[in-house]
């Protein structure tokens, strides 16, 4: 077992990461040692970084113990590129973390220097002559190529950038390169954020943190008609939308909502908000008080003013996709539904049920005008019955479904489904249904009528051939 | 003189109850059959809450499929011409007792699936919640409400503000009882349904939809009355079957003497 990070004190105490803990527990018996565990780590990481969208959205990872965010646009809310350092650096202090931070012009020249302990502003256009100096492992490359590099007698960025091009490239790798023209800001790229940028932000600070259910509902209020106007001056209406709420203490709770159709309609947003927040399993705990709260468009779609019809027509309309919004809200996608057809004569696969919060079906398919009944409820996966059939290809004479013996009366059938051999069959399907099904639909002495069919050919082989009901009809 | 006021407030109360009984722009549908129609005694309201019992526990998918057919019938009185949603509010048990609902069937019955549209709802509570909701929504052709057993939340008062609500909207609430036995409720119809033989097609094959309706309750009728109803599809309306083999069907009461083929032995006439 080797030490995997230290304390301040373990540090001055003289041991060094990496170091095996018998030597270090010979050196000081004293040492107090907790088990490393990387994915606590990251999931720390993930949580400051979900604060640090306070300050800017695009925020990016850089394990496993960085964060790039990307400020391009956003210093001036905070009075500035150094008074937002500084700011960022007391928030993140005042949470019991150490921060090394770097402005700089591109993602790597601030990274390279604040892996190293150092922190500050770079201008501009000096990125190549401040960190000339720093050591070649602070472009974050390989162990292998950092060995490499240093046994070339390549000891620090200012070595690296006065050698050829070529034969680094040859012998190392363009990685290195690339890695060495961004840290040096001679190009430029951009990082991959966290989260998607959302369309359009509102935000509010509060002096002093707001906790009461009220006020954060009146916060949302005001945000709603906030981003309301927002939408309106670019013609727009959202799709989704999310609350973030920033506790005092770091933590960050997030709210999503969807619609069915483009909305900026700020009481009916409002509506939608109140009753996510009443369908929460559990409920926004603000701890300490919220002290920001944000609102943001992921998906805005045009929205034109509507002209409300003498008929009411756009009305009705309106009010449907308003309940399918709330119910949605409420009970998640996945429970409001809306039917599709396909077209496709494997049961199961013809009609499939989509969230209606998509959006109205694409125009539904010609359904073909010589249609066979089809159950009205379909079992998934089809129930297995005992059924007894006069000849062995024909159709059932009687049948034991729910210990219930059916009399089959009147039978139409068989009609042949095989499987759609052109999709891909995974281990499951194959399993699933891998034959040949023969449909009957049959009606009982009862005047109850099913669906039944029989799995398998006899002339195939494979055993007996067995029988499922698969659906009922009315 | 000193009792004027008070008189005055009773008039108003007794106006309010009576207007909340007899809407004055409620409108009505019909089953489409002539027979059934006949013996109702009158339409039966678009604004109201009707419901419907399966028989047994094998008549769920009759019991549905009678459902839908008069969402369908409710909704088409209400609109004309334009097909309005439906909304059907389903416990999530049902799916697995009865069968998912399939889309291919209800185009079976005539109905666009596309107008469907389906709350898979974890819970009785929050499926009545749901359908409180939609009941609100004026643009719906008809809801249709199917819990599973007989859940606590469903009582006299929970049916009472389902039925006000679609007094309000006009919007037909249809409460679906897959299970259950009928237990005090503000229903304005309540009907019992089962399978029953159809009539057969070419080659002894099974037909059309038939149901055996009993009707239970009717507030503004007749009761008691059972037909034996035959979908169709084609023209999204019921049809009476007279010549049943095993099943006696009651006689339509509301006939001249006249108009009987044969002398009657009695008349029911709920």
């Amino acid at each position: 077992m080797r030490l995997a990070a230290l304390s301040r004190a373990a540090r001055a105490a003289g041991l060094e990461a990496g170091l095996t803990l018998a030597d270090a527990r010979a050196r000081r018996p004293d040492l107090d040692v907790v088990a490393f565990d990387p994915a606590a780590d990251a999931a720390f990481l993930n949580r400051v970084a979900d604060d640090c969208d306070r300050w800017t959205p695009l925020v990016a990872l850089d394990a496993p113990d960085g964060l790039v965010l990307d400020i391009t646009g956003c210093a001036h809310l905070f009075g500035g590129e150094v008074a937002m350092r500084a700011r960022l650096l007391a928030h993140l202090k005042a949470h019991g973390l150490t921060a090394f931070s770097v402005v700089a012009n591109t993602p790597e020249a601030a990274r390279a220097p604040a892996r190293c302990g150092l922190g500050g502003l770079i201008p501009p256009g000096e990125e190549a002559a401040r960190l000339a100096g720093l050591p070649v492992a602070a472009l974050g490359l390989s162990p292998a190529i950092a060995s490499g590099l240093s046994r070339a007698g390549l000891k620090t960025l200012g070595d690296l950038a006065q050698r050829p091009a070529t034969p680094l490239a040859a012998r190392f790798g363009e990685e290195l390169l690339v890695r060495l023209r961004r840290t040096l800001g001679y190009e430029d790229a951009r990082i991959v954020p966290r989260r998607p940028l959302p369309d359009c932000i509102v935000e509010r600070r509060f002096a002093e943190p707001i906790a009461h259910a009220a006020d954060i509902e009146g916060a949302l209020a005001l945000l709603v008609e906030d981003v309301g106007r927002m939408l309106e001056g670019r013609g727009e209406g959202g799709r989704a939308f999310e609350a973030s709420f920033f506790r005092t203490d770091g933590a960050v709770r997030r709210l999503s909502v969807e619609t069915a159709r483009p909305l900026r309609d700020g009481p009916a947003l409002a509506r939608l908000f109140h009753e996510r927040l009443d369908s929460l399993a559990d409920p926004l705990d603000p701890g300490f008080g919220f002290d920001l709260v944000r609102l943001a468009v992921l998906r805005a779609e045009p929205l034109a003013a509507a002209q409300i019809g003498l008929d009411g027509r756009i009305n009705e309309e309106e009010e449907v996709a308003a309940l399918i919004d709330r119910l949605t809200t409420r009970l998640g996608r996945e429970r409001v539904l809306r039917f599709v057809l396909r077209d496709t004569h494997a049961p199961t696969r013809a009609g499939a049920l989509v969230p209606a919060i998509d959006g109205p079906a694409s125009p539904p398919l010609a359904v073909p005008e010589e249609e066979l009944p089809r159950p009205i409820t379909l079992f998934e996966p089809p129930q297995p019955v005992e059924a007894l059939a006069e000849v062995p290809d024909g159709p059932p004479l009687r049948f034991r479904w729910r210990r219930v013996t059916h009399e089959v009366v009147r039978s139409e059938g068989p009609e042949r489904i095989a499987p759609e051999w052109w999709r891909t069959l995974t281990a499951q399907t194959v399993q699933e249904s891998p034959r040949t099904r023969d449909y009957y639909r049959v009606e009982n002495h009862e005047g109850r009528r099913f669906w039944l069919f029989r799995a398998g050919l006899y002339e195939r082989g494979g055993g007996t051939p067995r029988w499922f009901l698969h659906g009922l009809f009315p | 003189m000193s009792m004027t006021p008070a008189v005055s407030a009773l008039r108003g109360v007794l106006a309010g109850l009576e207007a909340e009984r007899l809407p004055g722009n409620t409108q009505f549908f019909h089953l489409g059959a002539p027979g059934a129609d006949g013996a109702l005694g009158g339409p039966l309201a678009c604004g109201a809450l009707h419901e419907v019992f399966a028989a047994a526990a094998g008549d769920m998918a009759a019991a549905a499929g009678f459902t839908l057919a008069l969402a369908q019938r409710a909704s088409s009185a209400r609109s004309a011409g334009g097909a309005r949603p439906l909304l059907w509010v389903r416990q999530e048990t049902v799916d697995t007792e009865a069968g998912r609902l399939a889309a291919t069937g209800l185009h079976t019955l005539g109905i666009d699936p596309a107008r469907l549209l389906l709350v898979r709802a974890p819970g009785a509570e929050a499926a009545l919640r749901a359908a409180d909701d939609a009941v609100r929504c004026s643009a719906l052709g008809a809801v249709i409400l199917e819990p599973w057993g007989e859940p606590k939340a469903l009582d006299l008062t929970a049916t009472r503000r389902l039925s006000l609500r679609a007094g309000d909207s006009g919007v037909t609430v249809l409460l679906l009882r897959p299970t259950g036995r009928p237990g005090p409720s503000a229903g304005v119809t309540r009907w019992q349904v089962r399978g029953a033989p159809s009539r057969p097609l070419a080659g002894d094959a099974p037909g059309a939809p038939s149901f055996l309706v009993e009707l239970l309750r009717h507030r503004a009728g007749h009761a008691g009355v059972s037909w034996h109803l035959e979908w169709d599809r084609e023209t999204c309306s019921f049809r009476d079957i007279v010549a049943l083999p095993r099943f006696v069907v009651s006689v339509p009461g509301r006939r001249t003497a006249g108009e009987a083929a044969t002398p009657l032995p009695f008349r029911r006439t709920g």
